[in-house]
């Protein structure tokens, strides 16, 4: 029934965006359920086993690991986001929660950030006059919150031609206009 | 006369002309041209009137150091005051005029100053404007402003884009001469991230102004090889035409970069200049060496400069600045520059060497021992006067005069953390002291290493030491054959001939006189001298002229230039423009704003919105017809009360609290209880700060028996987060307790009025009948198949609730809600509205949460249990902050109905003065209250539980508004709260 | 400045918002403690001109508080741990 719903992107849309601006390209995605996931104290053990049980990887500080249906990465000592599919996880927590029982605390994020994935070549030039991040010099998998204009941001290091970012939802068209204009700056 | 005194030769493009013009004259330049050497170039050697004095002017130096050739650069919004001359690089079309001259540059009728001069020396200000002391803010200082001060701001908006960045090296070399460009091939071909920066367009510093070999080739082709190689080597990053501008902790660095100004507009979409934050892990400073001065009478007349500056527009740039020349030195570098000069065929008229025997320059006339005490012409130079060794004086003709007194390491970065620089009598130069930034070395001529093998042999020694440093395999090659010529000077600071001024800071008009005068008056200290004289205090922040003070305040004190010390210097390295520094964050970019989830309808409404932090809230919705603010919100307040006003809360802030020890933590955060309340419902909540303050306010939501979800005020919902982040790790780290903000992830409407129930349960697919979510109550709920929350809870003090849903579908809810509210007249009501209701329910918000009232203060003080340990609670018990006479939260209103009372307003006694000890408390937030008819208040008032029912003043000198007011209670609306339980 | 954190190694000092004195931690109990005892830990601090610890928080970052032992004339830092690790050594659990 909640398919009765019409949604509306964090740029304002009824479908995500592309932009394209020379070598780059910043896509909106909107087909990405996330969740945050801590471990409960003194539950470490079971927490990794459920963990292990259920296909959801726990990357190592600052990063992020790619899984079947669940993919995550680090966000504080203890606690993950982890993304699934949005079309078959609409409700992540209700699909996480039985995975952990008291193992963890899940709460939805879903729809508290705005996805950009910035693919390209010369993603350096780009984020540099955006991040402190040194991208040039840090792995593939690299994840770390970040600021970009004054907004704290996570960002991806997917591959050297791909990054992705999650910055705060009501801030999305904010957000999108950085990365347009500096984007527009250097090519 | 065009380029009359451009000679051959020169790392300029003669085939690229350059028209431009000075002060509305035209002239042509070359590509590779300064605006200064193209004006030299074509005969003009005036292009300034000095800071005081109003002199005549001319460049001084050929680099950043310029103190004179300050120039109005461009028009229209992009005229730049006090560009200098000598560094801007030459454009097509660049339009320049000169400053601080009025009518014209050759005739300004300020220079009656210089007529004055007797009057405006050092410490003039301070003895002349003492008296009358009201004189100084409405006379003196405006005449003083007008006639002081170089050039005049635009008042347009820049329309320039500046833009900022963050980069990362193993090495960053600041300079790029001999010894930069030589450690820069040491690191880059090791492997290393090197930054190579350098503020000139053209690298290879000083090489590009001599005529020195390097390795065999002319010392400026060496150099252009040399940054061939280094472009090609993809771990070095060239970046010309940027300053490294200040040293900050832990081998930050920061850099200007301009990326534009060399062009007569930014290309589309390009900043005109960019601020980088550069990390490096080691650092080497080769910034060079700048020539000063030696002062003697009439040294500030255009056409006398710096020798080495008079070199470089001759080998650099092609120009002879004179057709005479004469030289005035102290060292062998002046040498130098004669031998040059007469390599170039320019006509050197003498070279006045202060000092005895040596031998004699070959082809010029060679006057050792000698002096020159004096110069002549108005708007340039005509002649010197020279007192010979056999102590005859003797005029010599000439229109440009080269000065050297030596050449001061910059060092100026390495003082930047407050390092000293040590004085090396063997050069007669400061070099970098120790304790200067961690990681930074310094080489070439900032180090002291003066000669061309020295920057060389230094640059790879520096690189070899920072290498290792960094765990990089380097080893030293073989040097290119350089010169190393030593160092042969014998100080000569100030020509003791004469009665006239001798100039040390020319950009402040600083002579020998005021730092005699200040000698005089016992301001040895070189920080008093610098103070009291302004020597230094410059935009150049005297690059060219403090040694030289310091060394004249040791000759008079009799101390060595050691022991009379030396001022440091502070970023900037040269002046920054405040666009570089803002970046992009002006205008409507300054914040990135927050939208809530019905913007877009609230939009479509034509809501007007308003600015809550950085979120835009709908302010009011006005309706046809409406033609005050007022209508509309007094409508929305009705509306609500009579049937249902719809707000989106979104923005207060909503943080998910989960653990096992989740309730015990909020007895710890919150003064009130939380462990005892039952799942599916929500309490207020108010939070204080360890000294009792209030902190903070909200309701909190038992969503399940290890879950909450509590709400914040908008403005504090980062400060709260970050306290609980606190509390968790700091204070009880093995709490399991575990928190994330959710703020964005839900859409959140409340929704108000006596039909509230009605309009939900329309599409709430639970029963939400008060039996089935009685008041206080919080659950999760679908609504047409949607996941939801809804949670009963009252700002307004009408029955609401407020319901959320995914973010995404937040517009859909509100077009949902306003279409199932149709029937009852359902309204959108924004946070003036929200104001209203709250006040006249006697809610406390912003200006009573001011962070210095207690939960006493607002009448909340049963909240704080003490049967628990919570933040705030031992010393909200302080005797001070619980007397009976303090301020209590009371309600107001004016006597007469029609009376106007305005927050802010001070409440006073009736028949007692208006005055600070009668002042009983203040006005914290009014309304208008379409309900009561008339304007309502909340205040803080002295015992204000004791005077319920007084009537006083509230006086508001701001407002000019004094009206007699009644103290109420502060619930106007509704005192049992009947409504918000119906 | 640049701090070491423990966790995500070198990140620049603008990311964090500073506290002050690390004593903070030494909260007292409410429940025991008196005005006294409070007003002593919340008012009462040391201003050395040499090593201080303090508390930083990781504000666009990892949401760590971190003590952070800071030389204040020199900026040197000496020292950077969890704060969390620092509050259990210190017996500090519930």
């Amino acid at each position: 029934m909640a398919n009765a719903w019409k949604s509306l992107t964090a740029l304002g849309q009824d479908t995500a965006q592309v932009v394209a601006i020379g070598p780059y390209q910043i896509s909106e995605r909107f087909d990405v359920a996330l969740a945050s996931l801590a471990v409960r104290r003194g539950q470490n053990a079971a927490f990794a086993m459920a963990a292990q049980t259920a296909g959801v990887p726990l990357p190592p500080a600052s990063s992020f690991a790619a899984g079947e249906v669940f993919s995550a990465f680090w966000v504080t000592p203890e606690m993950w986001f982890i993304e699934a599919d949005f079309a078959s996880h609409q409700d992540i927590t209700a699909h996480l929660k039985p995975l952990f029982g008291d193992t963890a605390s899940i709460t939805e994020q879903t729809d508290a950030w705005v996805r950009f994935d910035v693919a390209g070549t010369g993603l350096a030039a780009l984020f540099e006059r955006l991040t402190n991040i040194d991208l040039v010099s840090l792995p593939d998998g690299f994840a770390s919150r970040t600021v970009i204009e004054h907004l704290g941001v996570y960002l991806i290091k997917r591959s050297a031609t791909e990054v992705v970012l999650y910055g705060p939802r009501s801030s999305a068209l904010g957000l999108l206009h950085a990365l347009q204009v500096t984007a527009k700056s250097i090519i | 006369m065009s380029q009359s005194n451009r000679i051959s030769g020169g790392q300029i493009d003669r085939k690229t002309s350059l028209q431009f013009t000075f002060d509305g004259r035209s002239y042509v330049g070359h590509a590779g041209d300064t605006l200064a050497s193209a004006l030299l170039a074509n005969g003009v050697r005036l292009m300034g009137r000095s800071f005081k004095y109003h002199r005549p002017r001319g460049p001084l130096s050929s680099g950043s150091e310029e103190p004179n050739a300050l120039v109005h650069l461009r028009t229209g919004a992009r005229q730049e005051p006090n560009t200098r001359a000598t560094v801007a690089e030459l454009f097509d079309g660049l339009h320049a005029t000169s400053q601080n001259a009025w009518p014209s540059l050759k005739f300004d009728a300020m220079s009656i100053n210089d007529k004055l001069n007797s009057f405006l020396t050092a410490g003039f200000y301070y003895k002349t404007f003492m008296w009358p002391a009201a004189f100084w803010e409405k006379v003196y200082e405006p005449i003083i402003r007008r006639a002081a001060g170089l050039g005049a701001l635009t008042k347009d908006e820049d329309p320039d884009e500046y833009d900022k960045g963050f980069i990362h090296c193993d090495l960053l070399i600041i300079g790029a001469g001999p010894a930069g460009l030589m450690a820069a091939l040491m690191a880059g071909r090791a492997g290393a991230r090197v930054v190579l920066a350098d503020e000139d367009f053209r690298m290879g510093g000083r090489l590009n102004a001599e005529t020195f070999e390097v390795g065999g080739v002319a010392g400026a082709d060496w150099a252009s090889a040399v940054v061939a190689e280094l472009a090609a080597t993809p771990n070095v990053r060239l970046m010309n035409r940027t300053t490294i501008v200040g040293a900050f902790d832990h081998g930050i660095y920061s850099a200007v970069e301009r990326v534009s100004d060399h062009l007569s507009v930014p290309a589309a979409g390009k900043p005109r200049q960019t601020l980088w934050r550069i990390y490096s892990k080691r650092a080497i400073l080769a910034g060079g060496a700048t020539e000063r001065p030696i002062a003697f009478e009439n040294n500030d007349r255009p056409g006398v400069m710096l020798a080495g500056a008079l070199r470089a527009y001759a080998n650099r740039w092609g120009v002879a600045v004179g057709d005479r020349v004469a030289m005035f030195t102290n060292n062998d570098d002046g040498l130098r520059t004669a031998r040059d000069l007469l390599a170039k065929g320019v006509d050197v008229a003498a070279v006045i060497d202060s000092r005895q025997g040596g031998d004699l320059l070959p082809g010029i006339r060679h006057l050792q021992g000698a002096q020159v005490i004096d110069s002549s012409g108005r708007l340039g130079l005509k002649s010197v006067t020279v007192r010979l060794a056999d102590g005859k004086t003797e005029t010599i003709s000439c229109t440009a005069l080269g000065v050297s007194g030596g050449w001061n390491p910059n060092v100026n970065i390495t003082s930047h953390h407050r390092s000293r620089p040590e004085w090396r009598d063997d050069i007669a130069a400061f070099v970098p002291g120790t304790g200067g930034p961690a990681g930074l070395s310094s080489a070439g001529a900032a180090s002291g290493a003066m000669s061309t093998h020295g920057a060389l042999a230094t640059g790879q020694a520096q690189a070899l030491a920072a290498l290792a440093d960094l765990g990089f395999a380097a080893k030293a090659d073989e040097l290119p054959r350089a010169e190393d010529t030593p160092i042969v000077i014998s100080p000569l600071w100030f020509v003791h001939e004469g009665k006239g001024r001798a100039w040390i800071d020319q950009q402040n008009d600083v002579t020998v006189k005021d730092v005699k005068l200040a000698h005089q008056e016992n301001f040895i200290a070189v920080e008093h001298l610098k103070r009291y004289t302004t020597l230094g205090m410059a935009t150049d922040q005297g690059k060219t002229g403090n040694v030289l003070g310091i060394a004249i305040m040791a000759e008079l004190t009799g101390q060595s230039i050691p022991a009379t010390g030396t001022t440091i210097y502070r970023p900037p390295y040269t002046p920054v423009a405040m666009g570089a520094l803002a970046g992009r964050s002006r205008g409507k970019d300054f914040k990135p704003f927050r939208l809530t989830p019905s913007h877009q309808w609230a939009a479509e409404q034509g809501a007007i919105f308003v600015e809550v932090g950085n979120w835009l809230r709908t302010q009011w919705v006005p309706k046809a017809g409406e033609t005050t603010w007022r209508q509309s919100v007094d409508r929305e307040v009705l509306a609500t009360r009579r049937s249902i006003g719809i707000c989106d809360v979104t923005t207060l802030g909503k943080i998910d609290i989960q653990g096992t020890d989740a309730g015990a933590f909020l007895d710890k955060v919150y003064a009130n209880t939380f462990s005892t309340l039952a799942v599916g419902k929500c309490r207020y909540g108010l939070m204080l700060r360890e000294d009792g303050i209030v902190f903070d306010d909200g309701t909190t939501a038992r969503m399940g028996t290890h879950e909450f979800v509590m709400t914040t005020t908008t403005a504090n919902a980062v400060t709260v987060f970050r306290h609980l982040e606190y509390c968790r790790q700091v204070l009880w780290p093995d709490m399991d307790v575990q928190i994330i903000s959710t703020t964005e992830a839900w859409a959140q409407f409340s929704v108000a009025g006596p039909n509230a129930r009605s309009l939900l349960q329309k599409i709430v697919d639970q029963d939400i009948s008060d039996a089935a979510f009685p008041y206080m109550g919080a659950g999760n709920i679908t609504i047409g198949g949607l996941r939801g929350r809804l949670f009963r809870i009252s700002f307004s003090g009408e029955l609401a609730y407020e319901i959320a849903v995914p973010t995404r579908y937040g517009d859909a809810m509100i077009r949902k809600l306003m279409a199932a509210g149709a029937e009852f007249d359902a309204i959108v009501y924004g946070t003036e509205a929200l104001g209203v209701m709250r006040i006249e329910k006697g809610h406390v918000a912003g200006g009573e949460l001011n962070g210095q009232s207690t939960a006493l203060n607002m009448g909340l003080g049963k909240m704080v249990s003490k049967k628990k340990d919570s933040i705030g609670m031992v010393l909200s018990q302080r005797e001070g902050m619980n007397r009976d006479e303090g301020y209590r939260l009371v309600g107001v209103r004016p006597v007469d109905p029609t009376g106007s009372i305005s927050a802010g307003s001070h409440f006073m006694e009736i028949g007692a003065p208006v005055d600070l000890a009668s002042d009983g408390g203040w006005l914290t937030s009014k309304v208008y209250s379409p309900h009561l008819g008339c304007d309502i208040a909340l205040g803080y008032l002295k015992a204000g539980d004791q005077k319920i029912g007084r009537k006083m003043r509230a006086v508001n000198f701001l407002t000019k508004t004094d009206t007699l007011v009644e103290i109420v209670s502060p619930h106007f609306f509704d005192p049992q709260g009947e409504r918000l339980r119906g | 400045m640049i701090i070491n954190h423990p966790i995500l190694g070198p990140r620049d000092a603008q990311e964090f918002v500073y506290l002050g004195d690390a004593n903070l931690m030494g909260r007292p109990d409410g429940m025991t403690a008196g005005i006294e005892a409070f007003h002593d830990y919340l008012y009462n601090r040391d201003n050395p001109a040499g090593a201080h610890r303090e508390l930083w928080y990781h504000e666009q970052g990892d949401r760590s508080w971190l003590v952070v032992t800071r030389n204040t004339v020199t900026h040197e830092i000496l020292k950077v741990e969890m704060a969390r690790d620092v509050a259990r050594a210190g017996g500090r659990s519930k």
